[in-house]
């Protein structure tokens, strides 16, 4: 066993694992408090992501470009609210699930409408740019180090939001009892599209420093929101501990799978049967394990106490 | 009376063919959805140059091009393919970037008795054992290009290599193909998810530590662009040299140039065409690609440019007379339209046999990034599945 | 009779005239669009038994379909490429068991898990077994994974030549016939009273002695059942198949005809697929980015039509439900 590449990846899949927690910290907030199935989540990822990409170009800085584009792509997340997500509250979540995939499909088309298909490729700082060499042979790029650090960072911020503010307070009160929250005098409303607009921002948060290492291009979002609800199905709706611990496994899983699996798999089966089988397989795992979480725990791992 | 009758239907006969005959229909399937509509334009950016190049005309006949949609799906491609043949009722089909929408849809033209032109697509059954008479590449077939990079890298003095490229058709036509000339060991392989497996961490993880001498890959489109910047990220540069194939093109460049990623220059790989290449198609080509859509054209591209081209040949060698597909045909198979690759002669499995280059990316003479050539890698190469194919 | 009887019979009777008129009259196009429509108005009557009566809303439908189409494309790889003796086969048939079977057994195994969950739990968990699905096939070298596999040779059935396109309409038409039967026989039902009750308040069907997850778990194996004979369907249509049949973008696709439609209605799933297809193709025939205005249509439709068509339909004649 190689202990070094086992750690390299090990960095890797926790990498994954936060990026994942990103997407799913804003989920899981929305649907937590606001009850709120939101397929097209994955789409203000892709916007966020396409945001930052222009304002690198334009502000010369990729840093620079992110915070700006974080305010940005939390007004785009409170237009969603406004417009599309708030009426569709008091409907059944069959009607979420039809309403925002109907919501995808104009974001994806409005991107292309908007960018191009070609989508765009994000230069880092000079300093981003290269890898750090933890020990002997264990190299990594200091820019998936950065991602590491701002999800922990994310998490913790969340943390102390919701458990040691005024408004994670009334969020909190808000999701266990809505009527209540409102009797006391607080605006419900826009509480809601400020608990959203945070939301969309984790989304693009995530979508901003995926960019740098893929690209911001169109369609981007379809592949992480299915797996992002996964997350925080498995860690149980509305759980920020949940997500955080499922997500940690799931981007784990996911690049362990993909690094180990095909060795494993060439000890029963020919070379290349294993390279098809292999990648399918890895991306099975993690809907395999929801479905062993669900069929043991219906409820995901950490559900929420009150409901 | 009979004989009235019978020259009435000869007569009718005759005036339907000749008002069919008045325009050929061209149906053109690529991509236009998705992020890889970026191919798909660059390839209708080419064949409306190529019938702007024509005058909207093929001999006598007028050119109606239809363009079909293939949403970057075996499924679609089909049905785009489908409603060309059974409700434009084309006379040629021709496109197809993927080689498993080339391979979902082939059946639905030929069992039609039109003729297919694949303008990127070179899937190994097409070339061997499903090879048809109305089938014609204006491209390659997969395992060329990968196996002019094996040869590459053998005079490289590479001793081993570690292969990643994604898990369709193409992706493992090219990794069979570089296997087949490549003398060296074969350290490992990573078959990825396609399209939607865009971060590449665990598998370059894995090529470093396999200790391989160099780095083969195969990343079409975005991913390609994906690729390139994490294998850069990694820093493995010195450590583990890139070769690829299809991974780099003119579609990429200028989005690499706009972010600085100077990496790239330098980076080589093989391929039957390059924007420099000496001859007058190719350079009225280039030139005037460059002046309508303001960039290089990709060898997406070219291929298509040509396949238009293939078309005019055979539509012209009959005179016009869309009935005669033998005509048509034996003017296809003797490729002897002007090909912005050069004169090429086409297989027993209408696969093209032609030269490889290695090209390698260069600032241009105005500072738009390019490529240039480096050698000739292989003259007349003919791909390994003719053999398998029972055309003569 | 009612005026919803009326349109019901009325769409029926449009489905069986129109299309073959429109091949007779040379319009091989659009034959294939109605078989289309047809097939997988199937798949939504299939759905809309569990999701429109029974409240199950299941967000993986699409796997059942896809399991229906390799039930037909496996054998008949072997019967053509050899190999694996034991399945290989033209036998329609023998395909249609294999179809319905599988889709049965798929359905059972994943129904009894998936039904411990509620809401959107149950919508998450069916998604799921429908991805594994997915990535299953996908994983299948020997049968083409991502590239998809071509069906060479149809499905032999007695009596009916499936090459030719009016004989396979024909049959997809009744059998579309034969599902909206079967689904009203079981809505009428006992049975259907039971899970219908479970629908609206589970814990007093519990209460009344009733044990609702056998009822479910029964409807949600029938469901499967026939979303994979739709698959068998497909397949022999379509002659190629691939794993993106089961996507969830096409389990939600499915969902989207039930819904636009009119769940609980027997018209409403086949008015939501033909009209699902056909904007599908008028959009796409002027513009590429025809999935802009389809989007928006689908917003609009969730947000302000209660009930679907059909709803649309009921109010107008002022009648309720």
């Amino acid at each position: 066993m190689d202990y070094t590449l086992l750690f390299v990846q090990v960095i890797n899949g926790v990498q994954l694992g936060l990026l994942l927690f990103l997407v799913a910290s804003g989920l899981t907030l929305v649907f937590g408090i606001l009850d709120f199935v939101n397929l097209a989540h994955g789409s203000i990822y892709m916007i966020g992501a396409f945001i930052c990409a222009s304002l690198t170009f334009y502000l010369g800085n990729f840093l620079l470009a992110v915070l700006v584009a974080l305010p940005l792509t939390g007004l785009v997340g409170y237009a969603i609210e406004r417009f599309v997500a708030r009426k569709l509250y008091e409907k059944d979540h069959l009607d979420h699930v039809l309403g925002t995939f109907g919501l995808i499909l104009v974001l994806d088309t409005s991107a292309h409408l908007i960018w191009g298909p070609e989508g765009i490729s994000v230069p880092l700082p000079l300093w981003l740019d290269g890898q750090v060499e933890i020990f002997e042979g264990a190299v990594i790029p200091t820019f998936r180090l950065l991602i590491i650090a701002t999800g922990l960072g994310v998490a913790g911020g969340l943390v102390w939001l919701v458990n040691y503010t005024r408004l994670g307070m009334l969020i909190r009160a808000g999701a266990s009892n809505r009527t209540m929250v409102s009797a006391l005098g607080i605006d419900i409303k826009t509480l809601f599209a400020l608990v959203f607009a945070l939301g969309s921002m984790m989304a693009g948060l995530a979508g901003m420093l995926i960019s740098p290492i893929t690209e911001a291009s169109i369609g981007m979002g379809g592949q992480i929101i299915i797996t992002a609800f996964v997350v925080i199905i498995v860690g149980g709706i509305g759980s920020m501990k949940g997500a955080f611990i499922a997500a940690i496994i799931i981007g784990l899983i996911d690049t362990l799978g993909r690094a180990f699996l095909d060795s494993l798999f060439e000890l029963v089966m020919s070379e290349n049967a294993a390279e098809t089988a292999a990648p399918a397989v890895s991306a099975m795992m993690i809907y395999i394990l929801m479905a062993v979480i669900l069929a043991v725990r219906p409820q995901g791992l950490f559900p929420p106490k009150v409901r | 009376m009979k004989k009235l009758i019978t020259a009435t239907i000869a007569a009718t006969l005759l005036a339907s063919t000749a008002l069919q005959a008045a325009e050929v229909k061209i149906g053109f399937v690529t991509t236009l959805t998705t992020g890889a509509a970026v191919i798909g334009k660059d390839q209708q950016n080419a064949v409306n140059l190529a019938v702007k190049h024509m005058g909207g005309k093929m001999g006598a006949l007028d050119i109606n091009l239809i363009f079909a949609d293939d949403g970057f799906k075996p499924e679609t491609g089909k049905q785009a393919t489908d409603k060309l043949v059974k409700q434009d009722d084309v006379d040629f089909v021709a496109g197809y970037i993927w080689s498993h929408v080339l391979l979902a849809s082939r059946k639905s033209v030929l069992d039609a008795g039109k003729f297919l032109i694949s303008a990127n697509a070179g899937p190994s059954p097409v070339a061997g054992k499903l090879c048809h008479e109305n089938f014609f590449s204006s491209s390659w077939q997969n395992d060329q290009t990968p196996m002019a990079m094996g040869e590459v890298l053998n005079q490289k003095g590479v001793k081993s290599l570690y292969v990643i490229a994604p898990n369709y058709a193409a992706g493992k036509n090219m990794v069979a193909g570089v296997k087949r000339t490549f003398k060296g060991e074969i350290v490992g392989t990573d078959m990825t998810k396609w399209p939607t497996q865009l971060d590449f961490s665990a598998e370059l993880a894995k090529a470093k530590a396999s200790g391989a001498e160099g780095l083969f890959v195969f990343y079409p489109g975005k991913a390609g662009g994906a690729f390139m910047k994490q294998y850069q990220q990694a820093g493995l540069k010195s450590s583990l040299p890139l070769y690829t194939t299809f991974t780099v093109d003119a579609l990429s460049l200028p989005k690499f140039q706009a972010a600085k990623f100077n990496d790239v220059l330098g980076s080589q790989f093989t391929q039957q065409w390059d924007p420099t290449l000496d001859n007058e198609q190719n350079k009225r080509f280039v030139a005037d690609f460059r002046k309508e859509y303001g960039s290089y054209p990709s060898f997406y591209a070219a291929q298509a440019y040509d396949s238009i081209f293939l078309i005019k040949s055979a539509v012209e060698a009959v005179k016009g007379d869309l009935k005669n597909m033998d005509g048509m045909r034996a003017a296809m198979k003797s490729a002897s339209y002007p090909s912005v690759r050069g004169k090429y002669t086409y297989g027993n499995n209408h696969m093209p046999i032609q030269n490889f280059y290695l090209r390698e990316v260069v600032a241009g003479a105005d500072g738009a990034w390019t490529t240039k050539v480096v050698k000739t890698v292989y003259e007349g190469h003919q791909d390994p599945y003719a053999k398998d194919c029972a055309m003569q | 009779m009612n005026i919803i009887g009326k349109i019901t019979i009325a769409g029926m009777l449009i489905l069986a005239i129109v299309p073959p008129v429109l091949l007779l009259s040379g319009q091989a196009f659009y034959m294939d669009l109605a078989t289309r429509l047809v097939i997988l108005g199937i798949g939504a009557v299939s759905l809309n038994l569990i999701l429109g009566f029974g409240g199950m809303v299941s967000f993986g439908h699409a796997a059942f379909i896809g399991l229906g189409a390799y039930a037909v494309g496996i054998p008949a790889y072997h019967a053509t490429y050899g190999e694996f003796e034991m399945v290989a086969s033209y036998n329609g048939l023998f395909h249609i068991a294999l179809a319905v079977g599988f889709s049965a057994l798929f359905a059972l195994f994943t129904g009894a898990i998936s039904l411990r969950t509620k809401g959107v739990y149950f919508i998450m968990i069916t998604m799921a077994f429908g991805q594994m699905a997915y990535y299953f096939f996908l994983s299948l070298d020997v049968y083409g994974g991502d590239d998809g596999l071509t069906i060479d040779v149809r499905s032999e059935l007695p009596l009916i030549n499936l090459d030719s396109p009016m004989q396979l309409y024909g049959l997809s038409y009744v059998s579309l016939l034969i599902a909206m039967l079967l689904v009203n026989r079981i809505v009428n039902s006992r049975f259907g009273m039971v899970l219908q009750g479970t629908k609206g308040n589970a814990e007093r069907m519990a209460t009344l002695g009733y044990n609702t997850y056998y009822y479910q778990l029964l409807a949600y194996v029938i469901s499967g059942a026939m979303c994979g004979y739709a698959g068998f369907l497909l397949g022999n249509f379509t002659t190629f198949i691939s794993p993106d049949m089961m996507h969830w973008t096409r389990s939600g696709e499915l969902m989207f005809m039930v819904i636009l439609g009119g769940a609980s209605t027997a018209l409403g799933p086949i008015l939501g697929s033909s009209l699902f297809i056909l904007l599908e193709e008028i959009l796409s025939s002027f513009t590429i980015y025809w999935h802009l205005p389809f989007g928006l249509l689908l917003i609009l439709v969730v947000l302000f039509i209660r009930g679907g068509l059909m709803g649309l339909f009921k109010s107008k004649s002022g009648e309720l439900k």
